[in-house]
């Protein structure tokens, strides 16, 4: 949040993404404004993962245009590094690197993309430990953590470069369902704190909760969009009900 | 907050306006690259071309190594002897990589019967190791043919192999020993809750990952073998090295050792390329969207 930036910090337009002959996205639009939390729903091979890998640069996109911050990212010429300093990516399966301490998975990106001091980057990433109640785990290294602590670190990891935008690729997946919800919790503190967040989810309560808009991908296309409560008690498309019906606990 | 979804655009897709722009784009950017990589290119190696070429000493360097005349005079016998350099490593290669396999398992066995086994692979690679190449070639094609044994060959091409085959098989087995070691442990777990064996595990779990692992340095201790080939010359087998030596002390010239060079560098390249494509595709298969 360094930057008080006007009008939407991400903006998609008529994306489109295929692996060969496979189309795996097709006009996806997409506006994130400052403090937005948008949750892409939407059953496994809909598109979510690829839409957010796409947004952090990670894969190109076959067409269209997405900006952040104001400029537009998919161009060629842009430097890729700069663009992902700023946004925070945290994926399903954690990617803590192994042969670091937590305290130096967090401050690994802070001291070399953005060269702050040492002396800094602990300050930072310890304040942010203890903040997500991992303080006494920063010294150890992550396999000796449990999966809800990996997360949770791994979300301190993305948090400590300050960025302006957050994308979580499914991070409660791989848990167990007590894990679940000290992760989710840390989300919902950061939703409240104002941190814009785009995420795929499979936890339906959780997005009607903290999501500002919901999106309800089906085979690479948003199907239907709108706020949550609608999106997920009142939905307009048949897909969208098909799929709810199978992921909600029957009322 | 977005549009409705458009109508269904069906099959025939076009690339947007700005999807073509930015094709362009990319092509520019790729063909800059490309330039900037040629010039690179040319500017280093002719630079180095230059200099060698330049030195006080290249016509008497030249005369020395690189003379034709020499070169195709001494080409022919030197073929028929490197001839012998690629049937012993075509012996020895498949020796080596089966021995080091079994020392490494040996060493990692658990089984408490297997101890005395896994003394005997520990010894193994750490006194074969310590010992140079060069010397197990001599003790064994001195050495062993004086032992007069019956049935075993004496030819001392037999005992060069034999003592190039215990050298590298040391060090290959610590090759694969390192690659069993960094199979993660919950592999060995798993297989372990399938019900598999010790034995078992390590047959269809731990060995064909660790093999995959190890197929880099693997290629790297077979290229030091084809080379070290050459010290069968020491046992006087008449392979390329003692060939090119006998040639150059008879008529004063090194080229020849410059034609057995190119002809180890002709074995090792194509042998390179099939090792990368070779992990190229594992890593191409099991890792596909590593995310």
């Amino acid at each position: 949040m360094t930057e008080p930036a006007e009008g939407p910090i991400l903006e998609v337009t008529d994306v489109r993404k295929s692996y060969g002959e496979r189309v795996v996205l097709s006009d996806v639009d997409l506006v994130v404004n400052p403090h937005d939390v948008v949750c892409l729903i939407g059953s496994s091979g809909s598109g979510k993962s690829t839409l957010l890998r796409c947004l952090n640069l990670l894969e190109d996109v076959d067409d269209g245009v997405i900006r952040f911050e104001g400029r537009e990212i998919s161009d060629p010429r842009v430097d890729r590094r700069a663009v992902r300093s700023r946004m925070g990516m945290v994926f399903q399966a954690y990617n803590l690197f192994p042969h670091l301490t937590v305290l130096e998975n967090c401050t690994l990106a802070p001291r070399r993309v953005h060269g702050l001091s040492r002396a800094a980057a602990e300050e930072r990433a310890r304040q942010l430990l203890d903040q997500f109640g991992l303080a006494d785990q920063a010294g150890k290294h992550p396999d000796r953590l449990s999966g809800g602590q990996q997360q949770r670190a791994a979300l301190v990891r993305a948090l400590c470069t300050s960025p302006t935008l957050l994308l979580l690729d499914e991070i409660t997946a791989a848990l167990d369902p007590e894990l679940v919800g000290e992760v989710l919790t840390i989300v919902r503190d950061l939703a409240e704190q104002g941190t814009t967040m785009v995420l795929a989810t499979h936890e339906m309560s959780f997005a009607r909760d903290v999501a500002t808009s919901g999106c309800f991908l089906h085979e690479g296309r948003i199907l239907e969009h709108g706020p949550p409560e609608q999106l997920l008690t009142d939905p307009r498309e048949a897909r969208t009900r098909q799929f709810l019906r199978r992921v909600l606990p029957p009322a | 907050m977005t549009t409705t979804p458009r109508a269904e655009r069906g099959a025939a897709w076009e690339p947007s306006a700005r999807e073509v722009e930015r094709r362009a784009e990319r092509r520019r950017l790729r063909l800059r690259r490309l330039a900037v990589a040629t010039a690179a290119v040319i500017v280093v190696f002719v630079g180095v071309g230059l200099l060698v070429v330049t030195s006080p000493g290249w016509p008497t360097v030249r005369e020395a190594f690189f003379s034709g005349y020499h070169a195709k005079r001494a080409l022919p016998d030197i073929a028929r002897a490197f001839w012998l350099n690629v049937k012993m490593f075509l012996v020895a290669e498949p020796l080596i990589l089966v021995l080091a396999l079994a020392i490494a398992i040996a060493r990692s066995a658990r089984s408490a019967l297997l101890v005395p086994l896994r003394l005997v692979a520990v010894a193994y690679t750490d006194v074969v190791r310590g010992i140079p190449t060069i010397l197990l070639v001599l003790l064994f094609g001195f050495g062993m043919p004086s032992l007069q044994l019956q049935g075993v060959p004496n030819s001392p091409f037999f005992w060069a192999t034999a003592a190039l085959v215990v050298s590298y098989s040391a060090y290959v087995a610590e090759v694969f020993r390192a690659g069993i070691e960094s199979v993660h442990p919950s592999q060995v777990a798993s297989a372990a809750a399938l019900g598999l064996s010790r034995g078992q595990t390590m047959r269809f779990v731990v060995v064909p990952q660790a093999v995959r692992r190890v197929v880099p340095p693997l290629l790297n201790d077979f290229i030091s073998l084809q080379k070290d080939t050459a010290l069968a010359s020491t046992l006087g087998v008449f392979e390329a090295v003692f060939v090119a030596q006998d040639y150059g002390n008879f008529n004063f010239n090194f080229t020849p050792y410059v034609v057995v060079a190119c002809f180890f560098v002709a074995l090792t390249i194509p042998m390179a390329r099939f090792t990368d494509w070779l992990g190229g595709r594992y890593s191409e298969r099991e890792r596909a969207g590593a995310r």
